[in-house]
């Protein structure tokens, strides 16, 4: 079997077993796993949005926890709003649609991704990595400091925010919505993969030079592709605020866009499954760890650190051999 | 607001400037000769405190404590050079920010392990305790007093061991050329262990000082080694002078904004909470000033490298 062949059904194994997850779970009523796969899913949704920059774009982003906080913050202050019933800013109400929400967490994880993506992709390297996480710690401290909606302690959504035609109450819902978001941004991804703008964005990556040679400007696809990728994880980070009923600085931490790089690097950087794969490790490995001992991460970071050392290509790539071309 | 209070708060800022610059100066060391993001820095910091809490209550001492300290963070360095870091000089900045980050969660988790999950409390020595008169009736902390000159000494020391010794040259040619002097002779497996041990040594000694002011915990490193790198971008990244300079302008700029921000915001709004929105801003201003010096400067204020 090929090794395209290999990593399609492994992709498939993946797909269908996020999936079958839950399903088995409710058979055997262990809701808990419920819960499990639809972290997986919403972790795997935000790694999808970063593998776009990172993968394909190569561009390091140290600091996706902004987008992901953002759109946590916007599911929290919008269902605050609508639950006290005073109006934000500009007079608009609150609202508790996750309809509406999703919409307004991208717009704005989008808009704020132009304005750092603009001042960011003037510089490269070391210091487009320290620069996107500067406006990441901005966004902790200032969330930290800002005591309207709870600083320091965060934000609780007292009632998970609605979807028409399903009882968000119930974590089987809750899953379907983020399994059907994780699909979408999955056939996004490959088609932006696929088409022109991937071509080029994944040439930029290797070769600027000749790319701005051939009349393409790699400023532009750049920065679009770090828009797209901004707004897919903020839309994850209104998900997983959704999820747990609670919106937090930690959510902006450091800390999380540095776990969402190793999502992208555990699964396999650039490959359409990489995501989806590295959440599930990651969320296993917290639970299967987690539940041995309370030092599970001291495993994780010798489990990473061999990864990056001996096996660059992520657990994708053990198994469906390296991409010759990337 | 009282003279005094100012000048104290101004001290306070260059305090912990300095003890940033020798955070700092390790760091942009490591970047400058060896190319590699270390975000496993914030961990010697961390080490040198841990070793100088544990061996001071043991000993009774503070000063055996702070030359453990030191040491263990040193030979921690080195081990870590010589076992992982080494593998990763050849490697993509992205492969060097997760292994670091992979070592970062190895070292707190092993910390915690070996300590406990409880903050060591470690204090001051009883010879720099209690506080010194400055003039004008104001009084300052001997302890603080004496940070300010250990960062000064290194400082010093630092630039006497760049430019005057031989060790300074090897280090400055392997900053503009590494295959050259590798040509010539120069044992450039040895002097990158060296001079990753001479980095973690300043973290660890300014982890230990800074250690008897707050207290000994599993990840204190962490929000200091994001200001020192906030530090060595703004200065450029490589240079000790930039180093230096980055270091007290982050230091004392955040340390006087969380002091006359809050200050400012009540006299210019009455809002009831214009306090905490001072304080809040605050608290962003030295990443303000990050993004800015980028934005105008992108290779910092003093580049390394042309």
């Amino acid at each position: 079997m090929d090794e395209s062949r290999k990593e399609f059904w492994l992709n498939a194994v993946l797909l269908v077993g996020l999936f079958a997850t839950p399903v088995i779970a409710m058979m055997i009523d262990e809701p808990f796993y419920v819960t499990l796969a639809t972290r997986v899913a919403i972790f795997a949704l935000a790694a999808v949005g970063l593998n776009l920059a990172l993968g394909l774009g190569g561009m390091v982003s140290f600091g996706h926890a902004l987008y992901f906080g953002l759109g946590g913050y916007v599911a929290g202050i919008m269902a605050h709003h609508a639950f006290s019933g005073m109006p934000m800013v500009f007079g608009l109400s609150g609202s508790d649609q996750m309809l509406a929400i999703w919409p307004v967490a991208m717009l704005l994880s989008g808009l704020v991704a132009l304005v750092v993506g603009v001042l960011s992709l003037r510089t490269s390297g070391i210091f487009f990595i320290m620069i996107t996480l500067a406006f990441a710690q901005m966004a902790y401290y200032f969330a930290i400091g800002w005591p309207t909606y709870g600083g320091e302690d965060g934000l609780p959504i007292l009632v998970r925010n609605q979807f028409p035609g399903l009882n968000t109450l119930q974590t089987w819902h809750m899953f379907l919505l983020a399994y059907g978001a994780l699909v979408i941004a999955l056939a996004v991804f490959a088609m932006l993969r696929n088409a022109r703008f991937g071509a080029a964005l994944m040439a930029i990556r290797q070769n600027p030079e000749r790319v701005a040679a051939v009349g393409i400007s790699p400023f532009g696809i750049k920065l679009a592709a770090f828009v797209i990728s901004g707004m897919i994880t903020g839309l994850a980070g209104a998900m997983m605020a959704d999820l747990n009923r609670f919106v937090s600085p930690s959510m902006l931490s450091w800390h999380v866009s540095g776990e969402l790089i190793v999502i992208c690097i555990l699964g396999g950087v650039g490959r359409l499954f990489g995501p989806l794969a590295g959440a599930a490790i990651f969320v296993g490995f917290e639970v299967i760890f987690g539940g041995l001992t309370q030092h599970w991460q001291f495993w994780l970071g010798l489990v990473l650190l061999a990864v990056v050392l001996f096996a660059r290509g992520g657990v994708i790539g053990i198994i469906a051999g390296r991409e010759r071309h990337g | 607001m009282s003279l005094a209070l100012f000048i104290e708060q101004l001290l306070n800022g260059v305090q912990f400037g300095l003890m940033l610059f020798l955070m700092a100066a390790g760091l942009t060391l490591v970047f400058g000769v060896m190319g590699l993001i270390n975000l496993a820095h914030g961990s010697l910091y961390m080490i040198g405190a841990f070793i100088c809490a544990g061996v001071a209550a043991a000993t009774g001492n503070f000063w055996i404590g702070l030359a453990a300290g030191v040491a263990a963070a040193a030979a921690a360095g080195a081990i870590i050079e010589m076992t992982v870091i080494r593998r990763l000089y050849d490697r993509d900045h992205l492969d060097q920010v997760l292994a670091t980050f992979a070592l970062i969660l190895i070292l707190s988790e092993g910390t915690s392990m070996l300590f406990g999950p409880f903050p060591l409390y470690l204090s001051r020595p009883d010879s720099l305790a209690g506080t010194v008169h400055l003039g004008f009736g104001f009084n300052y902390s001997l302890y603080r007093l004496a940070l300010i000159g250990f960062g000064i000494a290194v400082a010093v020391g630092m630039w006497l061991l760049i430019t005057r010794t031989q060790l300074g040259v090897r280090i400055r040619a392997g900053e503009s050329d590494r295959e050259m002097i590798a040509a010539l002779g120069v044992n450039i497996k040895a002097l990158y262990t060296v001079v990753f041990a001479l980095g973690a040594a300043l973290a660890g000694l300014a982890g230990a000082l800074v250690g008897s002011i707050q207290s000994v915990q599993v990840g204190m490193g962490e929000p200091v080694l994001i200001l020192a790198f906030v530090v060595i971008v703004i200065g450029g990244i490589g240079s000790i002078k930039g180093a230096l300079v980055g270091a007290l302008l982050v230091g004392v700029i955040d340390t006087m904004g969380r002091f006359l921000l809050p200050r400012l915001f009540d006299l210019l709004f009455d809002a009831g909470r214009a306090t905490d929105i001072g304080a809040a801003i605050a608290s962003m201003l030295i990443y303000m000033l990050m993004a800015l010096v980028l934005i105008l400067r992108p290779k910092g204020l003093f580049p390394a490298h042309g």
